[in-house]
């Protein structure tokens, strides 16, 4: 159990660097509570499971620390770390019985026989193993071998964090959101730090407390996944998280007045600043509205998804998307549209303006 | 629905049907002719029955070809296995040293057998060559033209030279497609890496592993040309491996019928030994 700190981490795979893409990590500072439970979301590439590997130490970071517990254990070695990680593609010992796979890391820091049977028999309880125990490992469907693979993290009582990564890549549909709540309920009753990585937002929204949104390397935001959705901070997180993403618009700033297509948006808060470099305003589809007058659009397509319409439109700034209910009308041809001003948000160079 | 009958669809057989009949068939069935009869050339045949077959199943020539036979075959099993894997154990993963290695383990495997035979026969010696000049000079008495221990020493070492490469380069891609994280997971539980060869190398190099065995089972069970170069079979039978010893019976002797008769149970000891040996390995093997 442990506070996890990462202070100023960079990482390259590199051995000079030129360039901000020659990082797979830049300038990422996190704190992780004891006992939370965070998501790193991110898509393929972003340097997740960079990050991943350094705080299990099964990399060492270019630069910056990671500490637990306020102690610098940057040059530990997984083993001292003592940290349990899911793979993405599930790890089993394929010639062990199941038992043999969950007792393995308990033999290997030579715990009492029946010590071991005792944690074993707990782990495969709370996992729905029990029947299987002396079965051959290789024999196991997918889930079941995550199941394995999530057996022997928790099998350590010691261990300070539990890191997924992407630990429902292989598992079928159905069974996902099984092993999903799985993860939730063991969270609840063991009350470990867990971090969990994936690319999907529903895993990542439903998982964590926090979710931690990379984007290149970056940390772009931290937040609930509520704070995600009203408020992101930068354009990547708005388009990233809900479907559809949120509509990044460009747009221009006079005299602190915002204004799209020749229109003036009222947005959430007045800016001071002048003088910007590319500006963009960012509105999601569910909090854009038709009325009598405002923007002016073409509506292009409209599918229903059955518990909403998506309504991709077209105006003289760009392609609007909006979401609104199933039951409503939509205008045909041309119509008029305004923004709840309240989500409205204004980015410069991709980052909020605030 | 509706499939439609075409008879003419066999003649697309036919190609196949023939290049099998004549590359597999055909040879093979002389040689069960000449074993149940005896002839004396002109195409003048007498059934005989399956008197060849008693008649090499009794040998006393037949049951010492055969047990040198298994004994050469399972002592380099016995070394080019290990060493093999651990050769492959210890080639580099990554960067400049692994076409460098690549290319010096296939080098063994390029050179035609006659050569290595001839490669060895002057390398070992006792006079001038340089590993029995050398062997000499360090006071080992060493002749392998001569000493029946000798013979056996240089041929093992002679086939261990050539075709231990083998088990290297494939156990070395059995490796290489262990996932990253096998060795990421067993790092994080601790594992040795005793415990790490046990649990994830070796499990997953069997396949390859299977396959690298059986390949040298039958390579040196049918070893030929190598020893014939080095010893010729000897001195006197010693080196006389099954093949060599067929070779003498059938164009030596121009004893078609018996040597028919020793190639069928050779062929067969051949093919039992790998269906058992495969099925052992593939037994608990999961259908995937």
């Amino acid at each position: 159990m442990a506070k996890i700190t990462l202070k100023d981490l960079s990482h390259s795979y590199l051995e000079n660097q030129d360039s901000n893409a020659d990082w797979a990590l830049r300038e990422v500072n996190i704190d992780w509570k004891d006992g939370g439970a965070y998501a790193l979301l991110g898509p393929s590439g972003c340097g997740k499971t960079t990050l991943l590997n350094i705080v299990s130490g099964l990399l060492k970071p270019t630069k910056g620390s990671v500490l637990f517990d306020d102690k610098d254990i940057t040059t530990f070695n997984p083993v001292e770390r003592d940290i349990a990680q899911i793979f993405q593609f599930p790890v089993i010992y394929d010639t062990m019985t199941v038992y043999d796979n969950l007792a393995f890391p308990l033999k290997n820091r030579g715990l009492l026989e029946s010590e071991i049977a005792s944690k074993v028999k707990e782990i495969a309880e709370m996992l729905e193993l029990t029947s299987t125990l002396n079965n051959r490992a290789s024999g196991l469907t997918a889930d079941g071998k995550q199941k394995i693979s999530l057996g022997r993290g928790l099998v350590r009582s010691d261990v300070n964090v539990i890191m997924f990564d992407e630990p429902l890549t292989v598992i079928d549909p159905h069974l996902k959101w099984v092993l999903r709540s799985k993860l939730k309920e063991l969270h609840q009753k063991i009350n470990r730090t867990m971090i969990y990585v994936t690319h999907d937002q529903t895993e990542a929204l439903t998982f964590a407390d926090q979710v931690v949104v990379m984007h290149e390397g970056q940390i772009v935001q931290t937040g609930t996944p509520v704070e995600l959705f009203e408020k992101p901070k930068h354009t990547f997180v708005g388009h990233f998280i809900g479907s559809p993403g949120m509509n990044i618009l460009p747009c221009e700033i006079k005299n602190g007045e915002v204004n799209f297509s020749g229109k003036k948006i009222p947005s959430h808060k007045t800016i001071k600043k002048s003088n910007f470099n590319r500006t963009q305003i960012g509105i999601r589809p569910e909090f854009i509205n038709f009325s009598n007058n405002g923007i002016p659009v073409k509506i292009k397509r409209v599918s229903n998804t059955g518990r909403h319409k998506i309504i991709d439109t077209e105006s003289s700034g760009g392609n609007i998307k909006i979401l609104s209910n199933s039951s409503t009308e939509i205008p045909s041809g041309s119509a008029h549209i305004t923004f709840n001003q309240k989500y409205t948000y204004v980015y410069e160079d991709n980052w909020i303006i605030e | 629905m509706n499939k439609t009958i075409n008879q003419k669809a066999w003649f697309f057989v036919v190609p196949v049907f023939i290049l099998v009949a004549f590359n597999a068939a055909i040879p093979l069935m002389t040689v069960v002719n000449y074993s149940f009869q005896e002839t004396f050339g002109n195409n003048v045949f007498a059934w005989e029955g399956t008197r060849w077959f008693k008649q090499i199943l009794l040998s006393e020539r037949f049951h010492a070809a055969l047990g040198r036979q298994f004994a050469f075959t399972f002592i380099i099993l016995l070394i080019q296995i290990p060493l093999g894997i651990g050769i492959a154990l210890t080639m580099p993963k990554k960067g400049w040293g692994v076409p460098v290695c690549l290319i010096l383990m296939s080098m063994p495997l390029l050179i035609p057998w006659n050569v290595v035979g001839a490669m060895w026969n002057i390398f070992a010696l006792p006079d001038i060559g340089f590993l029995g000049h050398s062997l000499n000079g360090m006071g080992f008495d060493y002749n392998f033209t001569q000493q029946p221990g000798d013979a056996w020493f240089t041929t093992i070492l002679m086939d261990v030279w050539h075709w231990t490469s083998l088990v290297v380069l494939l156990s070395y891609a059995g490796l290489n497609s262990i996932q990253p994280a096998y060795y990421q997971a067993a790092e994080i539980d601790g594992a040795s890496r005793w415990a790490i060869f046990r649990y994830i190398e070796l499990p997953k190099m069997k396949k390859v592993l299977t396959l690298a065995i059986l390949l040298r089972f039958m390579d040196s069970f049918m070893i030929y040309t190598e020893p014939f170069v080095l010893t010729g079979g000897g001195p006197g039978n010693t080196t006389a491996f099954l093949s060599i010893d067929l070779v003498k019976m059938a164009l030596g002797q121009f004893d078609l019928g018996p040597a028919a008769a020793m190639s069928l149970i050779y062929f067969f000891i051949v093919l039992l030994v790998c269906w058992v040996f495969y099925n052992l390995m593939m037994k608990n093997e999961v259908q995937s």
